[in-house]
């Protein structure tokens, strides 16, 4: 067979090689994936077994819907993290999005308007971004901890600190229902598994892993590292932007605040779920089954009469045992 | 025939249930260089690091000087007069040369404290002693050569009364001449008494310097020769296990029409006005020191540094070559120097390593087929002969060898008229290397033209049709396969304009 692009006689064959079966291939892909599923499921089961009405459906639905705007931050934030650099300025900038959006709804833009905007906003200031990371070189944590400053000062400034109300009720999607369930859910699981999809199957999501893993290699291998770095901000911009919608549109007002550390949360998301702080592994099935994670250990905490103030404590455990076993698994193979 | 300083008996090892090591026995007599050979993964490293008190047999007995030892760690060892120089150096880049060889055992005045003009002035004698008169005590080591570092290495093993010095790869990052350098250090040492236990994969050295040579294979032993009695054909056939029929293995192509034409090529300061052909079939070779412009040149037709002025010609058509991406679209491709830097991502699979620079290939629309992607990548492992469990294995986890099949197959996959290939077979054991260059024989009478760069004199000389020899990043000769001899080019390598060069 002539699949390789030139032939070559076999040096010395070598048989007995073949694709590895399914499940091994299951388990080695999508591994730290498997032990967050695995933990969501056996705190379902311990947490329902002391209080069983933490497995009600309107429980369920209020922490899944409540939180899916993080997961899908936490995409566009996998992306980047994949692609070696990080964001810490996505809690300001979904501030400043979901700001521009509650003022457009209240102004009497249509709402599609009033729902574009942050994600075409969000994806203009982070081309800014990237253009600064891949063009003038100057490290990602850098430049969007400056990015993260200016939005946070500006937003105050501008707003004075006042709460945008009297949203249109049509705005409000993310309170409406499709087929019965939540709009933020839908949102979360459809968005997941397209962003699983391109970036597992694409030739542009393949090429955003060789850049994590090796920039260097990636670029003499004929990859266009700096307009994918731009690109892949871009797009963490408008994952930026749909996860504002969500945000924006819970609640009847708008605060001119988003919860605090959220760029924190959205990061540990991403880590949490198998996404290597050092670049080029990780999936955004990870990442969305680590907020999964974080909400149901939240609520969890409530149902069997925990202070919540826990919740940190513990995703601060998670956050160092996951990152300990990314380096011993890099150990293992350096 | 004096006895042996340090003896090994029966040592073996295992490491997670793989025997690593099975039943060596090696010694090494003061006055003596005896030479380890052996593929990577052979068990080489793992006997020295015996040797030197990082590993501990399971089995087997180190008698030194005649007592019998058991080393539980490398103070042990050292103790014993057992010092060994690795292959990556260690020392301190912030320090000074003397900070850094008496680091451990200063020498203290009455009161106490360090006795740095006593530290100086023996870090010089020693220096003095390996004929290293040009190297300042106090200079920091981070602004030394690799081959001055390795002196300074050295400089420390002596410091500690090492009777054994054992050299690990003492040559790999070294160019020729700091090699001779280096050789003449040892042979000094050898009579000075000192035993030492020379690893390499260099044929060349190991005929020169050693007395004895011993062959490890699969962590068994082989055997051990007199160094008269055995000769390279016989030495490489017990490292590999099977005879080799010719160490560079020159497949006769037809060489046909230019392919590529370089006129007048500039960058910075390493490409200046360079000017050759490359036709169809023809292996051309680079030659020069390192420093010379060889990589710089490779870097500039393959677009990662775009030339700043001249013509490259492309099957007879100018091109402009901008990024590496363009030169690869044109059908150039470059198996870079450093394959760990430059040539793949290690965390990945071999899989996705060979179709990472012809995606498209096995692409539809934006969605990789990912069938045809492993069908690619499993021909490939087949026929490049890659040793692994599977295409899923990540490339980290392979031999040099191996690894460096997988960048070649990464750029076979992309159909290239014209091959670039930075020291092919740089870390790379005998047998793989051997094997690389039956690939390289195999392309070239496919009609691939082949540029090839490489430190090894009897590489380039071995499988090159033209030679293309560079210093100070001008093309100082260009000889024939006949008229290249090791002189010629050596002068070449060392001239400053071009002389009679066509």
């Amino acid at each position: 067979m002539a699949m390789t692009g030139i032939d070559l006689p076999p040096v010395r064959p070598r048989t007995g090689l073949q694709r590895p079966g399914a499940l091994r291939r299951l388990v080695s892909d999508y591994g730290q994936e498997l032990v967050v599923l695995t933990a969501i499921v056996a705190l379902f089961i311990v947490v329902t077994m002391v209080n069983p009405r933490f497995i009600s459906t309107n429980n369920l639905t209020s922490i899944f819907a409540g939180n899916a705007y993080i997961a899908v931050a936490a995409i566009g934030m996998s992306m980047v993290i994949i692609t070696g650099h990080i964001d810490v300025s996505v809690g300001a900038l979904i501030g400043v999005l979901a700001t521009i959006s509650g003022t457009l709804a209240v102004a009497g833009y249509p709402v599609w308007v009033a729902w574009f905007a942050p994600v075409l906003v969000g994806m203009a200031i982070n081309s800014v971004i990237g253009v600064l990371v891949a063009y003038a070189r100057i490290p990602s944590i850098v430049v969007t901890l400056g990015a993260l400053s200016i939005l946070r000062g500006g937003l105050i400034s501008v707003t004075g600190g006042t709460w945008i109300s009297g949203l249109p009720p049509e705005f409000l999607i993310a309170q409406k229902r499709l087929l019965g369930l939540p709009v933020p859910i839908i949102a979360m699981v459809v968005l997941t598994i397209l962003a699983a999809l391109w970036m597992r199957y694409s030739a542009f999501g393949r090429s955003l892993y060789a850049i994590g893993g090796n920039p260097e290699a990636a670029l003499a291998t004929g990859i266009p590292t700096e307009r994918r770095t731009v690109a892949v901000f871009a797009i963490h911009g408008a994952f930026a932007g749909l996860a504002t919608i969500l945000f924006a549109t819970q609640l009847q007002v708008i605060q001119s605040t988003v919860p605090p550390n959220l760029e924190l949360t959205v990061i540990t998301a991403s880590v949490i779920g198998g996404v290597s702080i050092l670049g080029g592994t990780g999936t955004v099935i990870g990442s969305t089954l680590a907020t999964i994670l974080f909400a149901t250990i939240g609520s969890a905490l409530i149902f069997v009469n925990v202070s919540a103030y826990w919740l940190r404590a513990v995703i601060g455990l998670l956050i160092l045992a996951t990152v300990l076993a990314d380096m011993l698994r890099r150990r293992g193979r350096a | 025939m004096t006895a042996p300083y340090v003896s090994l008996t029966g040592m073996s090892k295992s490491f997670v249930g793989v025997k690593v090591l099975k039943d060596v026995s090696f010694d090494v007599r003061p006055g003596e260089v005896h030479a380890l050979l052996g593929e990577n993964g052979a068990g080489k490293s793992t006997l020295i690091k015996m040797m030197a008190g990082l590993y501990t047999p399971d089995a087997g007995t180190i008698v030194v000087d005649g007592k019998e030892m058991k080393f539980a760690s490398t103070r042990d060892a050292t103790a014993a007069g057992i010092a060994t120089v690795y292959q990556e150096l260690l020392l301190f880049p912030e320090m000074t040369v003397a900070e850094n060889v008496f680091l451990g055992h200063y020498p203290r005045t009455a009161l106490g404290i360090i006795d740095w003009p006593e530290v100086r002035a023996r870090t010089r004698q020693l220096l003095d002693q390996l004929d290293t008169f040009d190297l300042d005590v106090d200079t920091k080591v981070l602004s030394l050569s690799v081959a001055q570092r390795q002196r300074v290495e050295i400089a420390k093993a002596l410091s500690k009364n090492a009777r054994v010095l054992i050299m690990d790869e003492p040559t790999a990052s070294l160019v020729e001449a700091d090699v001779q350098r280096l050789m003449a250090v040892v042979r000094q040492l050898r009579e000075r008494g000192v035993a030492i236990v020379y690893v390499s994969h260099r044929m060349s050295e190991i005929f020169a310097l050693a007395d004895r040579v011993t062959v490890l294979r699969d962590g068994a032993h082989v055997g051990t020769r007199d160094i008269g009695e055995v000769d390279e054909r016989e030495l490489v056939s017990m490292m590999v296990g099977r005879p080799i029929d010719s160490l560079f293995p020159k497949a006769e192509a037809a060489i046909g029409e230019t392919v590529l034409e370089v006129k007048n090529l500039n960058h910075g300061r390493h490409v200046r006005d360079i000017s050759f052909a490359l036709r169809k079939g023809e292996i051309l070779g680079i030659a020069g020191l390192v420093g010379s412009g060889r990589t710089e040149l490779a870097l500039t037709l393959f677009g990662m540094t775009p030339a700043t002025s001249g013509e490259i010609l492309l099957d007879g058509k100018p091109v402009r070559i901008a990024s590496p991406r363009q030169a690869r679209d044109l059908g150039i491709a470059y198996v870079p120097e450093d394959r760990g830097l430059q040539g793949l991502v290690k965390s990945m699979a071999i899989r996705k390593n060979v179709s990472m620079a012809s995606i498209e290939g096995v692409s539809s629309g934006i969605f990789i087929k990912a069938g045809a992607e492993a069908q690619r990548a499993l021909d490939a492992v087949k026929r490049l002969g890659v040793r692994c469990r599977s295409i899923a294995q990540p490339v980290g986890e392979l031999s040099g060898g191996n690894q460096q099949k997988v960048v070649i197959a990464k750029w076979l996959q992309t159909n290239p008229k014209v091959l670039i290939l930075d020291e092919p077979t740089r870390g790379v054991d005998v047998g793989a290397k051997a094997e690389i260059h039956t690939i390289m024989g195999e392309l070239v009478k496919q009609g691939v033209a082949i540029l090839m760069i490489s430190s090894e004199l009897p590489e380039v000389l071995g499988m090159s049709d033209r030679l293309l020899v560079m210093n100070g990043g001008r093309v100082t000769g260009v000889l024939d396969r006949a008229e290249a001899t090791p002189e010629r080019v050596g002068a070449a390598m060392t001239r400053l304009e071009t002389g009679e060069a066509a």
